[in-house]
């Protein structure tokens, strides 16, 4: 347990200060397309600079990259023919959530109940855990440090059966038109398709955990994150919110099966400090 | 590149336009969602503030813990759109400047018109950034609110860039 909770609490300060380089590549490219001609360009390619700047300082200062260092949004994939005890899994998650909130600095972001008090718990925990069961024998975890003002911007709708590819670039359209500059663009765009309300909330998620290099099974969808990255990046809203050229830097899709009735859509928005821890642990854990 | 040094005074402003980049130094306050209901409730029951917010300008933040050796963690602005209920009634009693990240309401904006006041956008996520540009930090109030207490820091070349101009031009 000792091995699982040291790897997942490393992992998780390293994702506060550094971001995994395709992401940076994205930044990067984004500022090489910035071409200054108008005020909102000039602007945003300072946004663009200070971000990697910011990056730069991050890394080598071990401050995080942003005050808000989220809460911990964790993905849990266990296989099939693992035999760990699931409580242990969970125990060795808050050990390796509380560890890396005191070890990395981490903002005490997380309140007791969300209308009257708010009583801030102290710990940054609880966390929001997920278990779901894949083929296999290893026990992969996926954190994200999820930013509040972007998740504020995330929403979801039930749209009709029959709205088609159409109906669901408008959706998501409209929800990032609505963010404008409000959850520090240039944002990913994590989108969940079908399933049930709960279900495409959790799909728009794991589509922002996944791998850049990890393309959509359905090229159909893989078309449709092209034609919706394209559009948002139409809308000049722009980095930092300023108008420049680059206002998303992905959009990946999940979809899955859903009722003949609806078409549930979520999407979930990160900012460009696209934090995300990630172990693959090969061993079993028992108390 | 401009040079702003605070506490802000209309002349000082009144020629700033939007998409300018300024440099911002000396001393401010921090204050995000609870601080501002905090001021609100001192407001509402005629208690005095806990600073002379006459002139003075309000960073929308809440720092991550300063780590040894450090002042405090990272700091970048807030998203100001949670302060836009709050921020008229503090214009009118004399607060000049705002900075945080993102678009503003009408009624800021308005605000910002009859107030002569500006708002500054910096650049969200770059708490690493601005650590580097805050020499001093104290806690002014609210303590007990953790990363929401109210602080007045000094800053030196703190960068952002003009969102909204005395005149309510907007770069949103």
């Amino acid at each position: 347990m000792e091995t699982f909770v040291n790897r997942l609490k490393k992992a998780l300060i390293k994702s506060s200060i550094e971001l995994d380089p395709s992401i940076i590549n994205l930044i990067k490219r984004a500022k090489q397309r910035e071409n200054g001609n108008t005020k909102q360009s000039q602007a945003s390619l300072v946004v663009l600079s200070s971000i990697l700047e910011n990056l730069e300082l991050s890394k080598t200062t071990k401050i995080p990259m942003c005050q808000d260092t989220g809460m911990f949004d964790v993905f849990v994939d266990i296989g099939r023919e693992n035999k760990s005890n699931l409580a242990t899994i969970e125990a060795a998650i808050l050990k390796a959530c509380s560890l890396a909130s005191e070890e990395g600095n981490f903002r005490k972001s997380v309140v007791e109940e969300p209308v009257f008090d708010r009583n801030n718990t102290k710990t940054n925990l609880p966390p929001i855990i997920t278990y779901n069961l894949v083929d296999g024998n290893d026990i992969t975890v996926n954190v994200l440090l999820k930013g509040f003002g972007s998740e504020n911007c995330s929403s979801l709708r039930m749209l009709n059966p029959t709205a088609s590819k159409q109906g669901v670039i408008d959706a998501v359209l409209e929800i990032v038109k609505l963010a404008g500059g409000k959850p520090c663009p240039p944002i990913c765009v994590g989108i969940g398709i079908g399933g049930t309300m709960e279900r495409a909330a959790y799909l728009s998620k794991r589509a922002l955990i996944r791998d850049l290099e990890d393309n959509n099974s359905d090229s159909r969808y893989r078309e449709l994150e092209k034609e919706i990255l394209d559009k948002i990046n139409q809308t000049r809203i722009g980095s930092g919110g300023l108008g420049g050229i680059t206002t998303a830097l992905l959009v990946q899709i999940e979809q899955e099966p859903t009722h003949i009735a609806g078409l549930p859509l979520a999407v979930s928005i990160n900012c460009w400090a696209d934090r995300k821890a990630t172990i693959i642990y090969k061993g079993h854990l028992y108390d | 590149m401009i040079n702003l040094y605070l506490p802000l005074t209309y002349d000082k402003i009144n020629s700033l336009e939007i998409f300018q980049e300024v440099r911002l130094n000396g001393e401010l306050f921090v204050a995000r969602d609870q601080a501002h209901k905090r001021i609100f409730d001192l407001l509402d029951s005629n208690s005095e503030l806990p600073f002379d917010i006459k002139n003075q300008t309000i960073y929308y933040m809440g720092p991550s813990p300063a780590p040894k050796n450090y002042l405090i963690g990272s700091c970048g602005p807030t998203t100001s759109a949670r302060m836009d209920y709050f921020s008229p009634r503090l214009l009118d009693i004399g607060l000049k400047a705002m900075i945080g990240k993102g678009p503003r309401s009408k009624q800021v904006i308005d605000s910002i018109i009859k107030n002569k006041g500006i708002y500054f956008t910096a650049f969200g996520g770059c708490g690493a950034l601005y650590n580097s540009k805050i020499i001093e930090v104290s806690t002014i109030a609210f303590e007990e609110l953790g990363p929401e207490a109210l602080l007045k820091i000094k800053v030196k070349d703190f960068p952002c860039i003009v969102a909204i101009d005395s005149k309510g031009n907007s770069v949103y």
